[in-house]
């Protein structure tokens, strides 16, 4: 460990605030791309999985295929 | 590969070509416009106009910094190994402006000695090192231990100077 | 060596391949990833030493860098991708370009920002329009017209070859990022990491650069996989082989 303490490794030799920002924004923007793929991952299996659903109850039903 | 895939593969490099034929031409007409800077060499001999917003570059001469006690005037003297002048500024300098270091000023020129600066930026090199090391380097008087004296690393390299043929 | 390349070219050309044996590789490189990039930055941020003229701010080097270089490489990988859909129209190609572009975008905004913060206590300014900097930000818009083809356009065969021809014709700009600092003066410094000779960087230093590096590689390997796989679901919705895939597993 190159800091004596905490608080000199957050201080960053006068310069904490500039590497503090960089690091901070950075994750963010990383974060932000995890959610995303996250969510489109449920997204597309979720909507598949109700197509497939809709489509077994169709088979499944024959009248219903006239009033649909 | 079949004669449909051929062609497209050929039309395809094709315009990645000439597309890349056309943008090293502009490139290399707006040569002065995409360099950041006039090197010290560009000054001195005449290829920067005299009295035009501009900027320069170079490294700081060493023992050339002269500091006005009363204003934060300072001036220096910044080199890149075919010539130098002296460059004028009011204000405070950044933190890793030291001599023998590169710098970066925006301003005017007002001869082809002076140079007026608006603005200083320090430029740092690519090489990084533990402060003991450093130190440690110094003390055995290791040549690369000093960057002013070393390689000109500076703004035109010398495969760049040689060549180069500006205007 | 020809022959097995062509064959693994054209399995992972069949969107159920790619999926499936992505499938069995994510569970490794996901671990891999994050352990990777979590000791590359936390080595550089509390144990490298400081540098003897910038002290601390250098250790924005740990992502800055790592950002640049993945940025660029993922140009590249699109640009294949790009000849690939536009030579051979391959599907898989076109889904990989659309799988790359965002977090190639990020990546890229997350340089110039990184470079931004660390210039103001080093250069003294956020921002120069220097050949280096100016390359970078064209690279980020690159990224982003790919991006924005992509939506335009409709139909996803359409937006794939038109995304593809802009992203084989965006790597000019990678090959002018590159050398733009040995090309032209800038107040961007050369490349502390090089190939051919020794880098400009003591041990203790590179390593934790070189993890970091490594780090942001594979994180962004397993962003594009899974993007892709959502997407190869997506574009086969209606093949069986995804409603039994989808079904097993509830």
């Amino acid at each position: 460990m190159y800091f004596e303490s905490f608080a000199d490794f957050l201080e960053m030799g006068r310069h904490g605030f500039y590497v503090w920002t960089a690091y901070g924004v950075s994750l963010a923007l990383i974060v932000t791309n995890l959610v995303a793929m996250v969510h489109r991952r449920r997204q597309v299996r979720a909507e598949i999985r109700r197509a497939s659903r809709r489509e077994e109850a169709v088979e499944n039903h024959p009248r219903n295929e006239q009033s649909s | 590969m079949n004669k449909v895939r051929k062609q497209r593969l050929m039309v395809v490099l094709g315009v990645v070509a000439g597309l890349g034929i056309a943008v090293a031409l502009a490139l290399t007409a707006l040569q002065d416009n995409i360099n950041l800077f006039y090197t010290p060499e560009q000054i001195v001999s005449g290829e920067a106009p005299v009295g035009r917003k501009m900027r320069v570059g170079g490294l700081v001469v060493e023992d050339s910094v002269q500091r006005d006690p009363e204003t934060l005037e300072v001036s220096f003297a910044i080199t890149d190994g075919n010539g130098a002048f002296t460059v004028h500024y009011q204000g405070i300098l950044p933190d890793l402006f030291r001599e023998g270091q590169g710098i970066v000023a925006n301003g005017t020129l007002v001869s082809r000695e002076n140079f007026q600066a608006k603005e200083v930026l320090a430029k740092h090199d690519e090489e990084y090192m533990a402060p003991e090391v450093q130190e440690a380097l110094e003390q055995a008087g290791h040549p690369g231990a000093n960057k002013s004296g070393g390689k000109p690393e500076y703004g035109d390299s010398d495969e760049k100077s040689g060549s180069a043929s500006y205007q | 060596m020809w022959n097995w390349l062509k064959k693994w070219y054209h399995k992972l050309g069949s969107p159920r391949y790619f999926y499936e044996i992505t499938g069995a590789w994510l569970p490794w490189v996901w671990p891999l990833a994050v352990l990777t990039l979590g000791a590359g930055l936390v080595w550089g941020l509390a144990f490298a030493p400081p540098d003897y003229q910038q002290g601390n701010s250098y250790r924005i080097i740990f992502i800055h860098v790592p950002a640049a270089s993945a940025a660029l490489l993922g140009y590249v990988a699109m640009g294949v991708a790009g000849l690939v859909a536009l030579v051979w129209r391959m599907k898989m190609a076109e889904i990989m370009i659309k799988a790359i572009a965002p977090f190639g975008a990020t990546l890229a905004a997350i340089a110039l920002i990184t470079g931004a913060i660390w210039g103001k206590p080093t250069w003294g300014t956020w921002w120069v329009w220097d050949a280096r900097l100016t390359s970078m930000l064209i690279l980020l818009f690159l990224y982003l017209g790919v991006i924005a083809l992509q939506n335009a356009i409709t139909d996803p065969r359409q937006a794939g070859r038109a995304a593809g021809l802009l992203a084989v014709v965006g790597v000019i700009n990678v090959v002018i990022v590159k050398y733009s600092v040995q090309w032209w003066n800038s107040l961007h410094q050369g490349s502390t990491i090089r190939m051919t000779e020794e880098s400009t960087m003591p041990p203790e230093m590179l390593t934790p650069l070189l993890i970091s590096m490594a780090g942001f590689y594979l994180l962004f390997a397993c962003i594009v996989l899974v993007n892709a796989r959502s997407e190869v679901l997506w574009r086969e919705r209606r093949a069986n082989w995804v409603r039994r895939e989808l079904s097993n597993v509830l």
